[in-house]
C-alpha cells in the first residue's frame, strides 16, 4: 500500500471528470480533478509509474484502474478505462462534470531508477500500454539516464491501437525505437502483423545490460518474457504488471492473492523471476 | 566486391554455417529486389524457391472472396519466407507481397533439395535452422488465435 500518509486508504474522495477523450471504440481516457480542491494528505496525482487508483462509480461499484498520465504533470489524475463490465462501463461513460469516487495511489512501481544506465525495453499489449505510459513519459523525459529505449506494442487490430498520435510522436525521438504490431489485419494495414514477442528480434539492445517492463494480458507477457530470456535478458531484470481481482487495494481482503503475494500490495509490478514459477501453475 | 557466397553466409539464418556448405548453397542462389506491392509468390503456384530476406518486409496474405486480403504475418530483415518448397505437394499456401523495398536471396528449391539429399550434413544444417523458425511461427499463430486482447468474460 502506498496511498498518501494520513489519509484513510479505504475512503474514496470525490473527483470530477474534467475531460474525456475517446481512444478506441470501447476505451476512453479521463482527466479527473478533486471536487473542492485536493484534500489534505491525499495526492493521487503524485504517483509513481505503474501504480493504480480505485475508481468508484457511485451505486455501482469500484475497480482498480492504472494511472496512465504523466507522473510529472501534477494536479490532474489521468486514467484510461476500457468498458468491459458494469463498473468500468459506468466509469467510461462518465462525461465531463460527472463525479467519481477515487482512492489511491496503490501498489508497486516500475523500477525506473534501477533501469538507469541500461537499455530499456517497454513492452505492452492491448490496454497494457496505459499502465506503461507513465514509465514511457518518465523515460523520455529523462532519456539521458537510459541507453537505447524501445517501445514495443501489440494490439488486436489497427482500430484498437491506443495512443496512436503519441506512438507516432515517440517514434520521432532520437534513440527511441517504436514498433507496433497487430494480431489481425487486412491488406489495407501497412504495419506489422504478428505477436509482440516477434518484435523483440527487430530491436537493437544489449540483452545483458537491459531492463524490460512488460504490461498486457498474462498470456502475452508470459510469451514475451520467454522471448526475452531466450534473447539473453536476465530474469531478474524483467518486470511484469500482474492483474488479479483487486478489491480492498491494501492487502487485507485477499481477493488478489497470488501465492505468497497480494497483487494490490506487493504488485501490480513484480519481478518476473519472483512470479515465473507460479505463472505456470493454473491452480494459483 | 563481395561475392554472393560471402553475402549469403552473412545472412542471420545461415550464421555459423560451414563455409564449404555455404559454397554449395551459393550455387543455388540469386539476388532479388522487390518494390512495395510486388508479389514474391502467390498461393497455389509451384513452390520452386526458398527466400532469405536481407532487408525489407514481406507480408503473408490470404485472399478471401468478397473481402480485403487478410494479413497473416509480417516477415522482416534476417528472416526466411516459405517452406512449402520442402513439403509435398510443394505449392505455396499463401500469397507473399512486399510491403516495402525488399531485397532477398532466392535459393532454387530443386537445386537445394538435390544438394540436401546428396549431402545429409547440409540437409541437417538446413533442418536445424528451419525447424526453430517453424516452431516460433506456430507458437505465434497460436497466440494470435487466442485473441488475448479481446474481452473474455470469466
Amino acid at each position: 500500500m502506498s496511498a498518501a500518509a494520513g489519509a484513510d486508504p479505504m475512503l474514496p474522495r470525490p473527483y470530477r471528470v474534467a475531460a474525456s477523450r475517446r481512444e478506441t471504440g470501447d476505451t476512453v481516457t479521463l482527466e479527473l480533478v478533486p471536487v473542492g480542491g485536493a484534500a489534505p494528505g491525499f495526492a493521487p496525482d503524485r504517483f509513481k509509474p505503474g501504480q493504480f487508483n480505485m475508481l468508484y462509480a457511485f451505486g455501482i461499484g469500484e475497480v482498480p484502474i492504472s494511472l496512465s498520465g504523466d507522473p510529472a504533470d501534477g494536479g490532474r489524475v489521468v486514467h484510461t478505462v476500457r468498458a468491459v463490465g458494469a463498473v468500468s462501463r459506468a466509469i467510461a461513460q462518465a462525461g465531463p462534470g460527472s463525479v467519481l469516487g477515487l482512492r489511491g495511489p496503490f501498489g508497486s512501481a516500475w523500477p525506473m531508477a534501477e533501469a538507469e544506465g541500461r537499455d530499456l525495453l517497454l513492452i505492452a499489449g492491448g490496454l497494457g500500454l496505459a499502465p506503461l505510459r507513465p514509465a514511457i513519459y518518465h523515460a523520455l523525459a529523462h532519456s539521458e539516464h537510459y541507453g537505447r529505449i524501445a517501445i514495443l506494442y501489440g494490439s488486436r487490430g489497427p482500430a484498437e491501437i491506443l495512443y496512436r498520435d503519441e506512438l507516432a510522436r515517440w517514434r520521432q525521438r532520437s534513440g527511441v525505437t517504436v514498433a507496433v504490431t497487430v494480431d489481425h489485419a487486412d491488406a489495407a494495414w501497412d504495419g506489422h502483423v504478428g505477436v509482440v514477442p516477434d518484435l523483440i528480434r527487430g530491436v537493437s539492445f544489449d540483452p545483458a545490460n537491459s531492463v524490460a517492463m512488460i504490461c498486457g494480458p498474462e498470456v502475452m507477457f508470459r510469451f514475451t518474457a520467454r522471448a526475452l530470456l531466450g534473447a539473453g535478458v536476465p530474469a531478474g531484470r524483467i518486470h511484469v504488471s500482474m492483474e488479479r481481482d483487486m478489491k480492498c487495494a491494501v492487502g487485507l481482503c485477499g481477493h488478489c492473492q497470488f501465492g505468497a503475494d497480494f497483487i494490490c500490495r506487493d504488485g501490480a509490478v513484480l519481478r518476473y523471476d519472483r512470479v515465473a514459477a507460479r505463472l505456470a501453475v493454473r491452480e494459483v | 566486391m563481395e561475392t554472393l557466397e560471402h553475402l549469403l553466409l552473412g545472412h542471420p539464418f545461415l550464421a555459423g554455417l560451414d563455409p564449404a556448405l555455404g559454397r554449395m548453397l551459393a550455387g543455388c542462389a540469386r539476388n532479388l529486389r522487390l518494390a512495395p506491392g510486388d508479389f514474391l509468390f502467390r498461393e497455389g503456384v509451384v513452390a520452386d524457391e526458398f527466400y532469405l530476406i536481407r532487408e525489407g518486409r514481406v507480408v503473408l496474405e490470404l485472399h478471401v472472396p468478397g473481402r480485403a486480403a487478410l494479413a497473416i504475418a509480417t516477415i522482416g530483415d534476417g528472416d526466411i519466407v516459405g517452406v512449402s518448397w520442402l513439403v509435398a505437394p510443394q505449392r505455396w499456401a499463401f500469397d507473399a507481397r512486399a510491403a516495402a523495398d525488399t531485397r532477398v536471396f532466392g535459393l532454387d528449391a530443386g537445386c537445394l533439395r538435390d544438394k540436401c539429399e546428396a549431402d545429409h550434413h547440409l540437409g541437417y544444417e538446413m533442418m536445424k535452422r528451419i525447424l526453430p523458425v517453424m516452431v516460433r511461427r506456430m507458437q505465434a499463430a497460436r497466440q494470435q488465435l487466442l485473441d488475448v486482447y479481446g474481452h473474455h468474460p470469466a
